[in-house]
């Protein structure tokens, strides 16, 4: 019960975070990855924020045996490079590009009333259902999704 | 065209990682976004219950900045719906083959020094960026 309070109220401290960086306005995500036109260097600063509590909060958490409200701690651990990781991240950048919005940021923006948020969201769940189905059928993959949403891979 | 918003994004960026700092700290989570949104779509572990908080959080936000600041929803550039389906599939597939998105791999990955993230976040922003200039530079701004 604590923890979907928790979780309720870091998910609006997110959106803020979100809405106030640029991060929901396409134009600013577009804008910071036009290094060839004219750059807004903007979004490197919502990540250096980001980053900077962040680091420090992962390091107060190595000392921790386990997180506030819960047995353990559900951190990635592989270290490993696969041809999996670099291909799903070069087809998120070519999407990213092209709409101007990463998963959060769209979600949030559902708030809108937006159509063409609605739009992309719904294109994007069907794009999770496609990895989805694809991969469902290589066990080696399923097994690998299955991890995912347990947490102990990346994010 | 552009405006340089350096003191906002760092403002915003800061309440991310806040955010994500108490995922961690209180509930031993890594708040990934394009994790925690295929959780709901395709429950295999029990554990949604967390997810689906969080993603109606993000919703509550969204509805706050819809009041208080609805600056954040001047899109600037809105494609078009076609682009926008093709968009959404890429985002939506890319970061499940990839394990992650600007907050995994971008916030929580980099700041854990996990060179896999480091490898993701290189990787989508050198994408992203051939992507604009292919598209608003070649393709002429077919906005």
């Amino acid at each position: 019960m604590k923890s979907a309070v928790t979780s309720f109220f870091a998910g609006i401290v997110f959106a803020l975070g979100l809405g106030i960086s640029g991060m929901t306005r396409p134009i600013k995500v577009i804008g910071f990855l036009d290094f060839f036109g004219q750059w807004d260097a903007s979004l490197a600063f919502v990540m250096i924020g980001a980053i900077a509590v962040y680091f420090v909060a992962y390091r107060i958490s190595r000392r921790m045996s386990s997180p506030v409200l819960e047995a353990k701690f559900s951190i990635p651990s592989r270290a490993d490079f696969d041809a999996r990781l670099i291909a799903g991240a070069a087809v998120f950048g070519i999407g990213w590009g092209l709409g101007g919005f990463c998963p959060g940021p769209a979600i949030t923006s559902l708030a809108s009333g937006a159509a063409p948020v609605a739009v992309f969201v719904a294109a994007m769940a069907a794009g999770i259902y496609l990895h989805g189905w694809i991969s469902g059928r290589d066990i080696s993959a399923a097994r690998d999704s299955r991890i995912v949403l347990d947490g102990a891979v990346d994010a | 065209m552009h405006s340089f918003t350096p003191i906002a994004s760092l403002v915003g960026g800061i309440l991310i990682g806040v955010s994500a700092s108490a995922m961690l700290l209180l509930e031993g989570k890594i708040a990934g976004m394009s994790g925690i949104f295929a959780g709901i779509l395709r429950p295999i572990s029990n554990d949604t219950t967390w997810r689906a908080c969080f993603i109606a959080g993000l919703l509550a936000g969204g509805l706050l900045l819809r009041i208080f600041m609805p600056a954040a929803y001047d899109f600037g550039i809105v494609r078009s719906y076609g682009v926008l389906v093709t968009a959404g599939l890429l985002v939506g597939f890319g970061t499940r083959l990839g394990n992650g998105c600007t907050s995994g791999h971008g916030v929580c990955g980099i700041s854990r020094l996990s060179p896999r993230s480091m490898v993701a976040t290189a990787t989508f922003i050198a994408s992203g960026a051939v992507t604009v200039y292919l598209f608003n530079h070649l393709a002429a701004g077919g906005r």
